[in-house]
């Protein structure tokens, strides 16, 4: 039997997308009272949670407060019941810590940890359920609790995968087209600038092709932004309403 | 825009897995018709014709258009390719069945989809808003699929009608299924079976015959009785495979017997092992190159190969009793000793069917609709077909396709699909070369003409980007009359400094040519021209071959440039490479360039040139030979044709001029410089060329021969076999050396391309050079244009891309290429042997001297020098009493009654055309001088009837 076809010669996904589009977006903002900030995102069918404590005081050793700045702490994990067959680990293994340390270099580059210096940001984010793209909703999830906590940032950081299939590129990939083999990336970008907060691919991909398959991430990202842009507006005036008369 | 949906699937995948997969339903998916409001702007691609006309249907007089279901698609698509039917709508659940079913069927359905004439539609149900089905409970696949078809066949009914209520577009459902066609009708689908559609086809009735003969009526009249034992299934075949009851293996037929066969049995911890196969019943409808499961018999059951040639002469479904008798004719034949492992047929694979060339055997009953095909391959089995134009298809080639092989029948069933042409007629017969030899020949499709350069075609500023103008320089081809794919010019002129500047120019098919696009797939694929005899199947489009790549005189052409400065001694002191822009001066033949050398009256530039360049050609080839380069010889031949019919009217061997071999020895210098530097540049994915040694076994003909003539040969190094060689010479018989150099050729191994990452021998052994690609030849080899593309990227003039610089790719690349060259060379003796055959039809009975070649244990090969013709003499001859031969392997010589034949003896044979066959028509030669009484045959017997079925000896072309 002959593989699956990611690309179909009508322009068509295996799941009906275009090459360009992205997968259902749902988020929510302020899931948890306790914590400081906190949202809930969905892309598709992949859905993670992410909970902001601080800026407060470091826990722990002293020694690890930055005179100059915040100091972000990040950690990744995923709930045994998130992928198909059942995971032993939820978080601690080589994979996590490395999605926790790829979360805080997209952070730092974003929260405006200057101004609050000798103190901590805590971010925790959990994947729910993994379906592509696992590192795209952390980011913008923790984006959105990060917002919620009300810490101050640069602009959102927005992020979202892409892949190289057939000469074309895809944008947000789900799991069934990561699991295929091709090349993948993961791009976090400030949308207002443009500026990429972080950029990751541990593929081949000839150079010739990085533009493009960079190009599509990046314009997924900006439909991210104006998608997570509302549903902060939407949750502000909520809000209000609340507080106001 | 986007409606999500969820849904649950299970695999198996070791164990069970839940799987959760998005599909998203879209209502911007167009329905291909134009016109349509509801969609507009939503169609891509190829669009179905407004108001599909013909095919007139005398069921549907309406104008409609077809939408099949998978069976139809999988076993009809000879009747869907055909030009006549257009307008078809494909489903993707459709196309996702078929691509799941048939890999082959997939391909031919998206060719034919990308051709915009055919108006075929891809709909993409599936994700369709109104036409996505959902399984339901306690349906299976197949049923949920079928209902989706339904579905989208309704849909499309119910959309057509909105957009045109006055002329009534219709969607017409085809499909075989009985419950499927009533389901549909019942939910108000037009739908009929691909059989009454296309009978309703009044205008096209030939289109009948494609048909793939798969009614269910037609296996219930025929005779109940069963023949062969069942297939079991694939399931049971490999858990069989696994304990080792049974053994996987490639069904091989026997081209002599055709109810013998063998299978390669290809084992992973012993060597590949061989099973033989007797008796129709043991067969067990596998056909040839079929991978089979076979289980093997108790020993007792052994037989040895069977040295009977046995030709299916049947006609009638009846004698399987007759068969039966055959069989223990077979059986008792066997010998002890010589009994091999014995199996038969439990069930196959993977069938390796392909459509077949051949020849229709009318069957006695005159107004019969069945007749049998009989292949032009003798090991595929002889196919029965049904057609109403039997009398019109007697006498020609056709191509039938087989569509199956039911347990109660004893041939296999198949459909006819194209008519080639008449018998013995020149296209037909070069049609049929190239089919068999497997040489793709079709025109070049739409997509790989869209990427040519708009004509007319001149050069830009942006072309010569990167790119040296030499359009000053003298440059000049030299080829054979009438070349018009002139790929190589050269030039030569004294420089300043008193030493010389030589170039080659190539044209630069990859400037035209870019990587991955059709037209590069499509080269890539064909790997090489071939040449026949009075055709040639280019491997670029004809305007790159013979016009824009040509480098013909006086217009401006893009070249890619070797430029050597030299000393007068021939020794290179500088070589550097570039893109350039060329205008010849003159394109010449080698006899032209060879009267300008000798004639002392002319001086031009041009002359002095190739003046300069000949005598710088003779040192480098005096070097190279010094080296232990070898000189072979092969007999060549050339056809005189008859400018008006292009029959062969006279052959010829080919002359070598000086000039022949001055365009050789600097394309071989040009070649050797180019590899030299793109493995300096890419030692892990350069294309090269290597020519291994032969071992030393394969020389032991050539020894023993030239032992028996008193003279020695040295196989040690290629330098002393080129040595002796040229040492072998006897005043008295000045063929001699020919025939030793035509004996060598023989010995040698076939030069292959590799990729240097994939190997560490680059020696090529006949041109005694360590290493050695190929860069002058890029219109008729595909090889040519990855190395300019490579030396492009290493002299930073081209762009590189990922597959360049893939190694397995390009291992992948090199296979193909090996192959199709092959494939073109026998193609090539397939083409010279037939115009032979033509030539010495007109010629009548001719006799000539011969030379002996090789001695068999019961036959003599021999070569016509005058025609470099060859041909095996058999001594043996079933119906006529055996002469006594004696065969002695160390002189090597053969002993018949009282006269010996020893090798290089010159004897003198009779040449005839035998067509009493008329699908395999041969050259038959026959022993004239010396004269053995009951074997040999006068000189001038006149009136030998050659389809007579008493032949004499004959003589039987390779």
């Amino acid at each position: 039997m002959a593989g699956l076809e990611l690309l179909s010669d009508q322009g068509y996904r295996v799941d009906g997308r275009r090459a360009g589009e992205l997968r259902k977006i749902q988020a929510r903002m302020g899931v948890f009272a306790q914590a400081d900030g906190s949202a809930y995102i969905e892309q598709g069918n992949t859905k993670a949670l992410a909970v902001v404590y601080g800026p407060h005081e470091i826990r722990g050793s002293r020694a690890r407060a930055l005179p100059d700045r915040a100091l972000v702490n990040c950690q990744y994990s995923s709930a045994t019941f998130s992928t198909g067959e059942r995971k032993r680990r939820p978080h601690g293994d080589r994979k996590s810590c490395e999605m926790g340390l790829q979360l805080r270099q997209t952070f730092e580059a974003a929260i405006l940890t200057q101004l609050h210096p000798r103190s901590q940001i805590d971010i925790y984010v959990q994947v729910l359920q993994a379906d592509g793209g696992t590192y795209a909703a952390c980011v913008n999830a923790a984006t959105l609790a990060v917002l919620d906590a009300g810490v101050p940032m640069r602009d959102f950081v927005c992020a979202c995968s892409a892949g190289f299939v057939d000469s074309t590129a895809l944008a947000d990939l789900s799991h069934v087209e990561e699991a295929a083999g091709g090349p993948q990336l993961a791009l976090a970008l400030l949308p207002a600038s443009g500026q990429i907060a972080l950029l990751e691919m541990d593929a081949r991909l000839h150079e010739d092709h990085l533009e493009s398959v960079l190009e599509a991430a990046a314009r997924a990202a900006r439909d991210v932004h104006t998608l997570l842009d509302r549903v902060v507006r939407q949750h502000v005036r909520e809000a209000s309403v609340l507080l106001g008369d | 825009m986007l409606k999500s949906k969820t849904f649950l699937k299970k695999t198996r995948a070791g164990g069970v897995m839940k799987i959760v997969r998005e599909h998203y339903l879209r209502d911007d998916i167009g329905c291909g018709a134009p016109g349509c409001a509801a969609c507009d702007g939503a169609h891509e691609g190829p669009v179905l014709e407004p108001q599909p006309l013909d095919p007139a249907s005398s069921l549907c007089p309406r104008p409609h258009y077809l939408l099949p279901d998978t069976n139809v698609l999988l076993h009809q698509i000879d009747v869907l390719e055909d030009p006549a039917i257009r307008n078809v709508i494909v489903l993707q659940t459709v196309l996702q069945e078929v691509r799941n079913r048939s890999a082959p069927v997939y391909k031919r359905i998206r060719d034919v989809t990308n051709n915009q004439e055919k108006h075929f539609y891809t709909f993409t149900n599936e994700h369709h808003r109104e036409t996505y089905v959902e399984q339901e409970q306690g349906e299976n696949a197949n049923d949920r699929n079928d209902r989706a078809i339904r579905v989208a066949a309704k849909w499309y009914n119910e959309h057509l009608k909105k957009i045109s209520a006055e002329n009534h577009l219709q969607v017409i459902f085809i499909t075989n299924d009985k419950k499927n066609k009533e389901k549909a009708i019942e939910e108000g689908i037009p739908a009929f079976t691909c059989e009454e559609y296309v009978k309703s086809l009044t205008a096209n009735p030939e289109l009948i015959d494609r048909l793939a003969c798969l009614s269910e009526e037609g296996n219930e009249i025929e005779s109940g009785r069963i023949i062969f034992s069942e297939h079991l299934p694939l399931s049971k075949l490999q858990q069989g495979i696994k304990s080792g009851t049974y053994l996987q293996g490639t069904f091989r037929a026997s081209r002599e017997n055709y109810l013998e066969a063998t299978v390669w049995v290809h084992g992973d911890t012993e060597d590949d092992k061989e099973i033989i196969l007797q008796g129709l019943k043991n067969l067990n409808r596998a056909v040839h190159e079929d991978i089979v499961a076979v289980e093997l018999l108790p020993k007792n059951q052994w037989v040895a190969p069977s040295s009977v040639v046995l030709h299916d002469e049947g006609q009638n479904e009846d004698d399987v009793e007759k068969e039966e008798e055959r069989e223990r004719i077979l059986k008792t034949a066997a010998n002890e000793k010589m009994l091999k492992p014995t199996g038969r047929v439990v069930g196959i694979i993977k069938r390796n069917w392909r459509p077949y060339c051949g020849m229709l055997s009318k069957s006695d009953i005159k107004e019969s609709r069945r007749h049998l095909f009989t292949p032009a391959d003798r090991r595929i089995p002889r196919i029965r077909i049904e057609t109403r134009q039997a009398s019109a298809l007697e006498g020609r080639r056709i191509i039938v396709a087989i569509d199956g092989w039911p347990r109660n029948s004893r041939y296999p069933n198949g459909h006819f699909v194209k008519n080639l042409g008449d018998v013995g007629d020149k296209e037909t017969e070069t049609e049929v070369l190239l089919l068999e030899h497997d040489v793709p020949h079709q025109p070049f499709s739409q997509a790989v003409l869209s990427f040519l350069p708009k004509m007319p075609w001149s050069i830009t500023e942006k072309d010569m980007k990167n790119r040296e103008d030499l359009r000053h320089l003298c440059v000049c081809s030299v080829d054979p009359p009438g070349c018009t794919d002139i790929d190589d010019a050269l030039h030569c002129r004294e420089l300043e400094n008193g030493n010389l500047e030589v170039g080659v120019h190539i044209a630069d098919v990859s400037h035209f040519i870019r990587p991955g696009n059709a037209l590069d797939q499509e080269s890539a694929r064909r790997g090489t021209t071939v040449y026949l005899c009075e055709k040639r199947i280019d491997m670029v489009p004809e305007l790159l071959s013979s016009n824009l790549c040509s480098l013909r005189c006086n217009v401006d052409r893009l070249a890619f440039s070797c430029i050597w400065e030299m000393n007068h001694n021939a020794e290179i002191l500088k070589v550097r490479f570039t893109k350039s822009a060329i205008n010849s001066k003159a394109s010449l033949t080698y006899a032209e360039a060879q009267m300008r050398i000798d004639s002392a009256a002319m001086n031009d530039e041009i002359t002095t040139s190739l003046r300069g360049l000949n005598k710088l050609a003779k040192i480098l080839k005096k070097r190279r030979i010094e080296k232990g380069a070898l000189t072979l010889s092969s007999p060549e031949v050339r056809f005189h044709m008859d400018s008006e019919t292009h029959d062969p009217i006279d052959l010829q061997t080919k002359e070598l001029r000086e000039t022949n071999s001055m365009v050789e020895e600097f394309m071989l210098l040009a070649n050797i410089s180019v590899a030299k530097k793109i493995h300096e540049e890419f030692s892990e994915h350069a294309l090269l060329r290597k020519h291994p040694a032969p071992p030393p076994s394969n020389y032991e003909i050539l020894v023993k021969a030239a032992k028996s003539k008193n003279l020695e040969i040295k196989t040690d190094t290629a330098k002393s076999l080129a040595d002796s060689l040229d040492r072998a010479d006897s005043p008295t018989f000045p063929y001699l050396n020919t025939l030793l150099r035509i004996l060598a050729t023989r010995c040698m191994m076939q030069a292959v391309y590799f990729c240097s990452g994939m190997d560490n021998d680059f020696h090529h052994y006949g041109l005694a050079s360590p290493i050695y690609t190929h860069f002058t030849s890029p219109i008729r080899r595909y090889a040519d244009i990855i190395v300019h593309r490579l030396l492009a990227v290493a002299i930073g003039a081209d762009c590189t891309y990922p597959e360049l610089t893939d190694k397995h790719k390009l291992a992948d690349l090199c296979k193909n290429l090996n192959f199709r060259h092959k494939m073109a060379q026998y193609a090539q003796r397939a083409s010279v042997a037939f115009h032979t055959q033509l030539f010495f039809k007109s010629k009548g009975i001719v006799s000539e001297e011969a030379y002996i070649l090789f001695v068999r244990k019961n036959a003599i090969v021999v070569l016509i020098p005058k025609y470099g013709l060859e041909g095996t003499v058999f001594f043996e001859e079933k119906d006529k009493p055996k002469p006594r031969l004696i065969y002695d392997d160390e002189i090597p010589s053969l002993k018949i009654e009282d006269t010996v034949f020893h090798i290089f003896d010159k004897v003198k044979v009779k040449i005839m055309l035998d067509s009493s066959n008329l699908q395999h028509q041969k050259i038959r030669m026959s022993l004239v001088e010396p004269q053995i009484p009951g074997i040999s045959i006068s000189a001038d017997t006149p009136n030998m009837d050659i389809d007579e079925p008493e032949r004499k000896k004959k003589k039987r072309e390779k």
